[in-house]
């Protein structure tokens, strides 16, 4: 009795640990399922390189580039704006800060990554877009730049963490042999820990593409929606997540619009995919340091 | 030389405070904002009572139960499926190709996009499996979401219960189950309930997921089934500051202010757990 009771147990057990991969696999499976039903009547690269998203229009066209484009600009922004940021945050936190408020930055840090982006895209519908028009002069503070401001607060707690535990893995007999040789703290870090860590930094950068890309409501809310080719910042965009956000509701099930957004799905998929298993090779190098360190 | 490196380093430990002050103080700001723009019209009939005047006025007492019944399905589901996960992960698996495979999956659900979710929800739950849009669907679509994390969190937690413990307990006859049913998920506990509480205070704020599976635009009753729609806190808070022309907003900050006390109240707790625990913690 207790036997196949143990038994019981521990296939739910072996099925809950195969349930990740069941699930990204049942994700793929559904979004080809409704997406590629587009392809009959689109064609691929029409649909990918087409610089026209007109779903609705007679005859409709179905060309996401603008809104590739769009999530590029916001993404780039983003990223200009967190990695700087968040690396120099991981430095001072795990290496200069005074022990005292060490753990009051790293609460902080936390507290930011708290925030559901709902909110943030409330704030920056208030806030961010009407400074933005002032200083800019611009019709609408609504814009790319809106979008990669906010969104880089919001990938900053990721970035932040991953490169601290990259820093904090460098060995430290590497820092002690630097200081040894007469480099000032500073001369240490830059010169010997920040390369050390390198693998974990650019996973750092991975994971916060990922995560600027795959961002959705608050994006939705502040870059303003236009669905047109951009040439700058400063310009309202539409990015892949919030096009899916937006058109879904009034998307007819069983059209060609309803296919087109799962078609948007399924390029979101792969983005994250290929994101997320770079990010995990740079992570096991960064993990391999770790270990020889022990 | 040396005088001017002193220089040199003193200036980048600025440049390095500085930029981490501006990563910290706008949370501060953004707190201190939304407190002193909600607070006055948080009162107990704005939590209490229904939306009135197409929710330009009453309250938002739906968006707030309907996010509650959202958090606690998600957790029904993730809960359970996640703590076992990363019992088999962490004290079943071997290092073998299969469990690199399902610690390659778990990290890519973790990065997957929420909007994403929300189409897979669609099509799975509300449309394949005919759920409709509902609570059940919701909280499914969550919980899938909200699963990475549970894992990850439960599996470091366990890692953490130093390896004599299991040694000892095998060596007195116990099986693996006994093990670790008695002996590894106590000593786990705090950290599980930690990481969890975080995934799900996730889950409360999330609005790209439940667009299409589960919230309702303005549903001024509560949810009577499973089956229903149901109103939620960040996708009203979407509604009020995009959908709806003149909403006041005092109205819009206090719901911001609800949405924050909640998730923060979540994380709070979290944090407690771990301190706690830490304190007590004698291996």
């Amino acid at each position: 009795m207790k036997n196949l009771f143990e038994f019981i147990v521990e296939k739910a057990i072996f099925l809950s640990g195969a349930a990740s991969i069941i699930f990204v696999v049942l994700i793929f499976i559904f979004l080809l399922k409704e997406g590629l039903a587009l392809f009959g009547e689109v064609n691929f690269f029409a649909f990918l390189f087409g610089q026209n998203w007109y779903p609705i229009s007679d005859p409709p066209q179905f060309g996401i580039l603008p809104l590739i484009m769009g999530s590029v600009f916001v993404t780039f922004g983003a990223i200009v704006i967190a990695v700087p940021l968040g690396l120099a945050a991981a430095i001072y936190i795990s290496e200069v800060a005074p022990h005292s408020i060490r753990g009051f930055l790293k609460s902080g840090i936390e507290l930011l990554a708290a925030i559901p982006s709902i909110v943030l895209g409330f704030i920056g519908i208030i806030f961010l877009a009407p400074l933005l028009k002032n200083i800019f002069h611009l019709g609408s503070g609504l814009t790319a730049l809106a979008g990669s401001i906010m969104l880089a607060f919001m990938a900053l707690p990721t970035i932040v963490s991953i490169i601290e535990d990259a820093i904090v893995s460098v060995p430290r007999s590497y820092k002690e042999g630097a200081l040894a040789l007469g480099a000032t703290h500073w001369q240490a870090i830059y010169r010997v820990t920040i390369p050390a860590a390198a693998s974990g930094i650019l996973a750092a950068v991975m994971l916060g593409i990922g995560r600027v890309v795959g961002e959705t409501m608050a994006v939705l809310m502040i870059t303003g929606n236009a669905a047109i080719m951009p040439t700058s910042l400063l310009q309202p965009v539409r990015t892949l997540t919030a096009t899916v956000a937006a058109e879904m509701g009034e998307a007819v099930s069983g059209s060609s619009h309803y296919y087109s957004l799962f078609a948007i799905g399924i390029v979101l998929f792969i983005i994250s995919f290929i994101i997320n298993i770079f990010a995990d090779i740079f992570l096991h190098r960064s993990k391999a340091m770790k270990r020889r360190k022990k | 030389m040396r005088e001017n490196t002193k220089v040199i380093e003193k200036l980048a430990f600025a440049i390095l405070g500085l930029a981490t002050l501006i990563i910290i103080a706008p949370v501060g700001i953004i707190l201190f904002i939304v407190l002193w723009h909600g607070l006055p019209g948080l009162s107990f009939e704005f939590i209490f009572s229904m939306p009135r005047e197409g929710m330009r006025a009453g309250g938002i007492f739906p968006a707030i139960v309907g996010t509650l019944v959202l958090t606690v399905g998600t957790a029904a589901f993730s809960i359970p499926v996640g703590i076992l996960a990363a019992i088999y992960l962490n004290e079943y698996a071997g290092r073998n190709w299969l469990t690199r495979l399902f610690e390659i999956s778990i990290i890519n659900l973790a990065g997957i996009p929420s909007i994403v979710y929300g189409l897979f929800g669609l099509g799975l739950f509300v449309t394949f499996f005919g759920f409709g849009a509902s609570i059940l669907a919701g909280s499914l679509t969550l919980s899938i979401m909200t699963l990475p994390v549970i894992i990850t969190a439960t599996r470091e937690a366990l890692s953490a219960v130093p390896m004599a413990f299991r040694e000892v307990s095998f060596s007195l006859g116990a099986s693996r189950w006994q093990t670790v049913s008695r002996v590894v998920l106590p000593n786990a506990i705090p950290g599980i309930l930690t990481g969890t509480i975080l995934g799900l205070s996730r889950a409360a704020g999330e609005t790209a997921p439940i667009l299409f599976t589960v919230a309702a635009f303005y549903l001024p009753r509560l949810p009577q089934s499973p089956f229903d729609q149901a109103m939620a806190l960040p996708y009203h808070i979407y509604v009020l500051s995009t959908q709806v022309p003149n909403v006041s907003l005092r109205t819009q900050y206090s719901t911001v202010l609800v949405l924050v006390l909640m998730v923060f109240i979540l994380n709070i707790a979290a944090a407690y757990i771990r301190a706690k625990f830490r304190r007590r913690k004698t291996w």
